[in-house]
């Protein structure tokens, strides 16, 4: 690295701020130890939730004005193609492009709404399994070899029923799924961690048991949580659009990317832009945040049990 | 042995209990479920006589040992829809839902171990990293899109493949490919990595020292040894995402099964159908496992010999 370079970089003259920056060299640090296929991911996620996020903004129509003159318009390039709507529009002439927009905004929200509350709950019961003993500890572990024994479709299928749907429901049912993975990994570490000499430091300096939890526990185990955190969330999208898909999710007009790949099933043979454009964002989704879940969890070097 | 199969059955029948419990726990979740299955033009006193017919008067603790006692009888309830034991309109459905299974299952093992098993072998030239990329990505496809897709290409523009439900061999095509999709993304990651352990393994060099062909290290060395790891992946992938996928792909294919089912009763607050279909499948899901897990014990001499 050149002088110049260095200057600019700014390493050797650091400001001192009366409060503290977001820091944001964690980003270049992953840039540079991408490969390509990451990078692409990253930049895909990127767009995605910018595009997500200025939905309202950047949609060239409102997702649920019909316009019934135009039904079942194509994407610009066919036949009967409107300029306005790039990817065409749906049965009540909805435009696609608007659709698929505020359906990924949705997405993510929900997506990010059901993965933190999984997260909140998986913590804070792995945190009493992994240091209460006994019964407590049993009883969690028993509510976990539950819920790993029934598949969660079942269970959301379950609740959707009982309370109806509704974007209420829909959070809560996303937000019960994967709590116990949270909980065994943080039970786990919890467990391996009581037994490391700096706890019994800590302890032994008369630390209260809150204060080894937050200051001791929580940093050590914060990666193996992010890995699981990104495996959550690619789950729960999928989760989400297949429930939506069948029916059992955000209810009609609201548009999300699973409903309107199932509601536009049936004009599959006649317009199959209605499905298509929604199910490739979902794709691209999926595949970013699959690529990039994957190599967060190789890099964190967690030693996720495969099964 | 015997005590380890005995401590997985015992895990099994608490495992049920506590299902049972939660299930029927969540369905009283809202109230009485005769409010919701019927309109609002109904009499105190047909609301009353209903709700004595299908066991929900009483306390919670009074209908919850009720439904107990029953269900040691047999007696699982009447279906709100169709006026009909449960039983009878879950029984009719296993047989399509595990036709789909079973032909999905052996899709996937035909498909995924021979692929799995090349992958580790080539690792090193593109072979292995095409086939590890494609199922890395297949990951990511969710079983709702690959089953479209399947729909739009074969049934509507090339008109191959009939779509609705399930009269001939035709019919099992797109389901099971769909359905597999999934599982064999998984199962040959799975594969290549009980592989890779396997083949430095000092016992694959003795096999060839001996001067054995190379296709019986291999198949019988090699993958006989990585099938003990297989075996308690295949339980868990396939019972729970078969469990999963089948009621998506059902729902898709109009298929008369479980799957098909259980989303027609939470749609249509069928509740004791519901109850009756997801205790039916968890019982199926954790039968599976335990039994996996009693043959894995088994298949593994370490566990079979050891005490306790």
């Amino acid at each position: 690295m050149t002088d110049h370079a260095i200057a600019a970089s700014g390493r050797n003259q650091p400001r001192r701020l009366p409060f503290p920056l977001p820091r944001l060299d964690f980003a270049v640090t992953f840039w540079r130890e991408a490969n390509g296929v990451q990078r692409v991911a990253m930049i895909l996620a990127l767009v995605l939730l910018v595009t997500a996020l200025a939905a309202p903004l950047i949609a060239p129509f409102d997702p649920n004005a019909q316009s019934l003159m135009s039904r079942l318009r194509p994407p610009v390039g066919f036949e009967r193609a409107k300029l306005a709507y790039l990817l065409g529009t749906d049965e009540l002439g909805r435009d696609v492009l608007s659709r698929c927009l505020y359906g990924l905004r949705l997405t993510f929200l929900l997506a990010l709404c059901g993965a933190v509350i999984g997260l909140a709950i998986g913590f804070v019961l792995g945190m009493f399994s992994g240091l209460a003993d006994g019964a407590i500890d049993d009883f969690i572990m028993g509510l976990v070899d539950a819920q790993i024994a029934i598949p969660f479709t079942l269970v959301a299928l379950l609740l959707l029923a009982v309370f109806g749907s509704g974007l209420d429901v829909m959070i809560l049912v996303l937000g019960l799924y994967g709590w116990e993975q949270y909980t065994r990994i943080v039970r786990g570490e919890v467990r391996k961690l009581k037994q490391m000499p700096f706890i019994e430091a800590a302890r032994a300096a008369g630390a209260s048991p809150w204060r080894i939890a937050r200051r001791h526990i929580l940093p050590n185990i914060v990666s193996p949580l992010v890995v699981q955190f990104t495996l959550s969330f690619s789950n729960i999208v999928l989760l989400e659009s297949t429930l939506s898909f069948l029916g059992l999710g955000v209810q009609p007009p609201t548009a999300t990317l699973g409903s309107m790949v199932g509601i536009g099933r049936d004009y599959l043979p006649t317009a199959p832009w209605i499905v298509l454009a929604p199910a490739a964002v979902i794709l691209l989704l999926t595949f970013a945040v699959q690529i990039l879940g994957d190599w967060l969890r190789d890099r964190a070097d967690v030693r996720l049990r495969s099964r | 042995m015997l005590a380890y199969a005995l401590r997985t059955l015992i895990k099994m029948v608490i495992t049920l209990f506590a299902i049972v419990t939660l299930v029927f726990f969540a369905t009283r979740l809202s109230g009485n479920p005769i409010d919701f299955v019927l309109g609002d033009g109904i009499t105190r006193e047909d609301r009353e006589l209903l709700t004595t017919y299908y066991g929900l008067d009483g306390s919670v603790w009074t209908q919850y040992l009720r439904y107990l006692a029953a269900f040691v009888d047999g007696q699982f309830g009447l279906s709100f829809l169709e006026r009909r034991p449960v039983a009878d309109v879950v029984a009719e459905r296993l047989w399509p839902t595990a036709q789909l299974i079973l032909s999905a299952t052996a899709f996937t093992l035909l498909v995924s171990i021979p692929l799995g098993i090349l992958a580790a072998l080539k690792r090193k030239s593109w072979v292995g990293s095409a086939v590890m990329t494609v199922a890395f990505l297949g990951l990511a496809v969710p079983n709702f899109v690959l089953a479209t897709l399947l729909v739009l290409v074969f049934a509507y523009l090339l008109n191959w493949l009939p779509i609705v439900g399930n009269g001939t061999p035709a019919h099992f095509i797109m389901p099971t490919i769909a359905l597999s999709g999934l599982l064999i993304a998984a199962l040959t990651r799975f594969t290549r990595n009980a592989m890779l352990d396997v083949l430095s393994q000092d016992y694959m060099r003795t096999a060839r020292a001996k001067g054995l062909k190379e296709r019986r290290v291999i198949l019988k060395h090699g993958l006989g040894n990585a099938s003990i790891t297989l075996l308690s992946v295949i339980g868990l992938q396939v019972a729970g995402l078969a469990a999963a996928g089948s009621v998506v792909i059902e729902s898709i294919f109009a298929w008369p099964g479980i799957g098909q089912l259980l989303v027609r009763s939470a749609i249509l607050r069928d509740y004791p159908v519901l109850q009756f279909g997801v205790l039916t499948v968890a019982i199926a899901v954790i039968v599976i496992n335990a039994v996996i897990d009693i043959a894995y014990a088994y298949a593994d001499p370490r566990i079979r010999l050891a005490k306790g």
